[in-house]
């Protein structure tokens, strides 16, 4: 179980200061927890305040009734959490191979490594020797990046916005890879996502915008009011859905 | 050999014992083992140091191991090879350097290769440089490479130096006539107070000729890094120079890629970058359970792989 407790998250640049995230007080148990919300609401920051990328300004997480706030990025993958970016990183000369390996923390044979890569629908022999540089287009990255999460198999997996760049027909197979993904691991997956697909699998759904909590609730208390684009969600948003 | 002399042939040539084929293995200035085959001749030079290797036209799938190895303090030696490779050739050269100095004084190794590939054939050149030792002595290389590319012919050098040589000055030089190809791969990893300086000069003479020349380098610590790449393009002809350095610490590194066009036809392309490991490219390897070191090894080892 993840809490989050009040967590806060300003920049101060010369000309102002912004408060990005503003009080965010959560409890994520479920298996699927859906984050939602227009661009720019916070949700990628908050995600990286789970990760420890970002220390938040105020506030506590807590890791399974530990407190894992002053922990770095490193402690906390080993605690348990993963993390899909958004924006895959490229390599210059480490394999899809080599990061799978990285992920899976342990040797692992080309077949178990070639299980996780055709899990995200890629034909494991065209990729598994491939450089994760520029020659993998976005979609083809953002696929890798989910396998990892897959071949780490933590109890906290957050993906920011996994669909993005992932064609229609493999969208089901994603939902199937979360589903399947939960049976293994039995932990929470968090999603940030705007597509509904994603929404109507959630157990519950939390609503961002302007860094704070918006609705947060099962899918059939928030759901209605995202559609309707009722509510304290803004209209962006509901165009979106 | 002693044990020295085999860590260092490991490191240079990946040889356990001496190698298959035709080899001349150089050690402390002598020749200390020699083998030549039917196709592959090996002579002494008559006036300077250093041997001649005669590849027959036509020779297929042989190789030739040279390496040199050095385990005395303060020996200094220039050494000039030269290999003839005859028409249609398809042979692997194995050049490298090892050296070791426990002692106080400079061991130095400055090798001149000059390459005469014939009509049609390929060759490809593979040269490591080593050097370890607990000593203050300087482990200097400074190898000379001229190469002169027949018509059709094919070559590709791979260059690797990641460990232990505190200078080296690497001047490669190529000629190339019509449909020759020549590609190079070069990497290097400095550090402490290490320099190195590589230095390519291509003229692609020959119509439909062309010349890959690729540069991967890590300089950490103090180190200094210096390439330099000119290729002019005197016909029809392709050329592509690129040079990406990973800096690390306080070293520094300087990259010169010069592409001069002699005729209209001439197609060159230069690339040069020099940066620090992407922040990015740390967090993404920590948030799989890596730490900061060792998300930074399996960046650089991935990079120089
Ligand atoms: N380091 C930062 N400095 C200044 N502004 C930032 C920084 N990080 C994020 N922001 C801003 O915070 C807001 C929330 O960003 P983000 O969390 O990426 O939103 P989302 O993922 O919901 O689209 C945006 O307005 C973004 O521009
Ligand atoms: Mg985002």
């Amino acid at each position: 179980m993840l809490e989050l407790k009040n967590i806060s998250f300003e920049v101060n640049t010369p000309e102002h200061s912004k408060e990005i995230l503003k009080d965010i007080s959560l409890t994520i148990n479920e298996r699927f927890v859906a984050i939602t919300g227009p661009n720019g609401g916070g949700k990628s920051t908050l995600a990286k305040v789970i990760a420890g990328i970002i220390k938040p300004t105020t506030g506590r997480i807590i890791l399974d009734g530990e407190d894992i706030t002053d922990l770095d990025i490193t402690q906390r993958a080993q605690k348990g959490v993963s993390f899909a970016f958004q924006q895959p990183v490229r390599f210059k000369g480490l394999t899809v191979r080599d990061l799978i390996t990285l992920a899976a923390g342990k040797p692992i044979g080309v077949s178990e490594a070639c299980d996780y890569l055709s899990e995200v629908g890629l034909c494991a022999k065209d990729y598994i020797n491939r450089e994760v540089n520029a020659s993998l287009s976005g979609g083809e990255l953002k696929r890798i990046e989910i396998a990892m999460i897959i071949a780490r198999g933590t109890k906290l997996s957050v993906f920011d916005e996994p669909e993005a760049g992932i064609d229609l027909w493999s969208f089901s197979n994603l939902i199937q890879v979360f589903e399947k993904m939960h049976e293994k691991i039995n932990g929470s997956i968090m999603i940030i996502s705007h597509q509904e697909r994603i929404l109507n699998i959630a157990d519950k759904i939390i609503v961002l915008a302007g860094g704070q909590v918006q609705a947060a609730g099962t899918r059939d208390e928030v759901l209605p009011h995202l559609l309707a684009g009722t509510g304290s969600v803004c209209s962006v948003l509901a165009d979106k859905l | 050999m002693d044990t020295i002399e085999r860590t260092l042939l490991e490191q240079v040539a990946e040889l356990h014992e001496v190698p298959e084929g035709a080899y001349n293995i150089r050690a402390n200035g002598q020749s200390a083992a020699r083998n030549t085959t039917a196709n592959i001749d090996i002579v002494n030079k008559k006036d300077l140091p250093g041997i001649d290797i005669i590849i027959k036209p036509g020779t297929k799938n042989e190789s030739v191991h040279i390496p040199v190895l050095i385990s005395q303090t303060g020996l200094k030696e220039v050494v000039y090879n030269d290999f003839f490779i005859g028409e249609d050739c398809d042979v692997t050269i194995v050049a490298g350097c090892g050296i070791h100095n426990c002692g106080d004084q400079t061991s130095q190794h400055d090798g001149v290769h000059r390459f005469f590939v014939g009509r049609n054939a390929r060759v490809k050149y593979v040269e490591r440089h080593y050097a370890d030792g607990d000593g203050n002595g300087q482990r200097v290389m400074n190898p000379e490479s001229v190469v002169e590319l027949d018509e059709g012919s094919y070559m590709e050098m791979e260059t690797t130096q990641i460990k232990g040589v505190d200078s080296t000055a690497r001047k490669t030089s190529a000629k190339l006539a019509d449909k020759a190809t020549l590609i190079v791969r070069e990497k290097i990893m400095t550090h402490g107070q290490q320099f190195a300086k590589t230095d390519f000069t291509v003229d692609l003479n020959g119509e439909g000729s062309s010349a890959n020349v690729i540069s991967r380098s890590v300089a950490k610590d103090q180190s200094r890094q210096e390439f330099f790449s000119r290729i002019n393009g005197n016909n029809a002809c392709s050329g592509h120079t690129e040079c990406d350095a990973i800096i690390m610490d306080q070293a520094h590194v300087t990259a010169v890629p010069e592409i001069t066009a002699n005729s209209i036809d001439a197609s060159l392309i230069h690339e040069a970058a020099i940066g620090k490991i992407a922040g990015e490219q740390l967090i993404k390897l920590m948030t799989l359970g890596l730490t900061e070191q060792e998300a930074e090894e399996q960046i650089v080892n991935g990079f120089l792989k």
